[in-house]
């Protein structure tokens, strides 16, 4: 963990020599889920609301799931970067060393920048609860925190199936873009709205709908039945990591060099 | 313009090579194309009042945004042109006996045809066999498509030229992030690619009217589905093309002057 904290430390003051480029990749970074957010306003100002939901309510997921995905998008950088490590053949390199290799790619890259989209996020997290009528209680706040911990694990998740899949193919696919970025664009509304197999393939198959939709019915007071099931829900959700760090495992197994 | 022409066509030939790339493309804006539908179904479901623009328009303005994302989004870079203009090799291209400003041009607009020529047939054809009321329809009769067709080869035409400006920024600020930025966020969101500009609140759809960036994306869509009458098609065309060579002009013009005092380092 302190080698972790380490790498976390060298590439922030690495990142931190380019001072302007930073802050200017950060609010670039800000601005673009900004336009994303303004024409859901825009939308809920001509509509009123999205099958009973109201513009507050979609704009607390809205917050909940951009936070994880920056989140992730810092953090689990180097699992999204990962094809690039393989066709230099740096992978070599990292398997030589006697630490795991998941904390080691972990720790190859961080994208500081994305503070500006999780600042983005935070202000409409505000906005949001400021205008909701929500009785506040622990538990509530609890179930907010496992909400965003859980979506990052989700999206790192994802991030490693993909990086994974690099063992094969060497070069980066596209198709996981599906899955992170339009995962995002996807669970940014309550899954609710969509059709059934939609929901279903993201609650059981890759599980949004236990961040986005399940917690946040009891954290308005929608739910009927054991609250504490649906607290737990984000944890559940989480448990998707394990599955790909096993996967993963597994592919660092058969990683054949490129040689270069 | 023998020489564009050919510049062109390689480009074009070069850029097809990318199979593998497309499909993976045209398999996240299949998914990219449900969820939008999607969530506008849910918006229009229980609507008490009636939209600007009706579903099934909505779903082929949706489609049509799909298959030819490459002609309308300002985010599809070359970043060839940027590392040329920051690196100092932009020197050994102002040695070609060509136009420089053409010569790129015709590079962009390559880059753009072959990634839409690959992409936009599979999605197309596939969004018209979609199952009720996912599926998208034809135009209304043969003219509204013939002005479609016309509209949006203008409207790439426009988007390049707009482009083409996004380059020349960098040779004044040296870091292609910023004026991408702007371009990107602003530019994508008044073409109505976030959300159509019908369903704007009418403050912002003025400020969309009066921006070139529209007539690149939301023109040629609403033309296809008959949501713009013929006439004012007509009439549009003409605003397009004044404003292809306005923007030619002044992109021109401007590159001509970065390039004036353009300073290479040697190296």
């Amino acid at each position: 963990m302190s080698l972790y904290f380490k790498y976390l430390l060298i590439l922030f003051k690495s990142q931190m020599q380019y001072r302007t480029s930073f802050w200017l990749l950060s609010i670039g970074q800000f601005f673009i889920p900004f336009s994303v957010f303004a024409g859901l306003y825009f939308l809920f100002e001509r509509f009123g609301h999205i099958k009973g939901w109201d513009f507050f309510e979609v704009a607390l997921c809205f917050a909940v799931i951009h936070m994880a995905f920056s989140l992730s998008e810092c953090f689990a950088r180097g699992f999204d970067t990962f094809s690039s490590l393989i066709i230099k053949g740096d992978f070599d390199r990292v398997l030589v060393r006697p630490r795991s290799t998941f904390l080691q790619v972990l720790g190859s890259k961080f994208e500081f920048t994305r503070i500006g989209r999780l600042l983005q996020s935070g202000i409409v997290l505000i906005w949001a609860l400021n205008n909701l009528p929500i009785e506040w209680s622990f538990v509530k706040v609890v179930t907010l925190f496992f909400m965003i911990t859980s979506g990052v694990f989700i999206f790192t998740g994802i991030y490693m199936l993909a990086a994974t899949m690099c063992f094969w193919t060497v070069q980066g696919l596209e198709v996981a873009n599906i899955f992170t970025d339009g995962g995002r664009e996807m669970a940014q509304y309550p899954l609710n709205i969509y059709q059934k197999w939609v929901a279903q393939f993201f609650t059981y198959v890759i599980p949004f709908g236990t961040v986005n939709y399940l917690p946040l019915l009891f954290i308005l007071g929608k739910t009927k039945g054991n609250e504490l099931l649906y607290m737990l829900t984000p944890l559940a959700g989480s448990l998707f990591i394990l599955p790909c760090i096993f996967v993963w495992q597994f592919g660092v197994r058969h990683y054949r060099s490129t040689g270069s | 313009m023998k020489v564009y022409a050919s510049i062109l066509k390689l480009r074009v030939l070069i850029g097809m090579q990318y199979r593998s790339a497309a499909l993976a493309g045209v398999a996240t804006q299949f998914f990219w194309g449900f969820i939008s539908i999607m969530v506008f179904q849910a918006f229009y479901e229980h609507s008490s009042i009636t939209p600007p623009i009706s579903l099934q328009e909505l779903i082929t303005y949706i489609w049509l945004q799909q298959a030819f994302l490459a002609f309308i989004m300002l985010w599809f870079r070359d970043n060839e042109l940027f590392d040329l203009i920051t690196s100092g090799n932009i020197a050994y291209e102002l040695c070609r006996p060509t136009d420089l400003y053409g010569f790129w041009y015709a590079k962009l607009l390559a880059q753009r045809l072959s990634s839409a020529l690959l992409r936009f047939y599979p999605i197309l054809l596939v969004a018209f066999f979609l199952p009720k009321p996912y599926n998208m329809t034809l135009p209304p009769d043969v003219t509204t498509f013939i002005l479609f067709v016309i509209t949006l080869l203008l409207g790439l035409l426009l988007l390049v030229a707009i482009s083409m400006f996004l380059y020349i920024s960098v040779f004044v600020t040296l870091s292609p992030m910023g004026s991408l930025l702007i371009f990107g966020v602003l530019g994508e969101f008044f073409a109505g690619l976030i959300i159509p500009i019908p369903l704007m609140p009418l403050w912002l759809q003025k400020i969309a009217y009066v921006l070139p960036f529209r007539w690149t994306a939301d023109f040629p869509f609403r033309v296809y589905s008959g949501h713009i009458a013929q006439s004012d098609a007509l009439i549009g065309v003409f605003i397009q093309l004044g404003y292809l060579l306005g923007l030619l002009w002044l992109g021109k013009l401007a590159f001509n002057s970065v390039l004036k005092r353009v300073v290479v380092q040697g190296g």
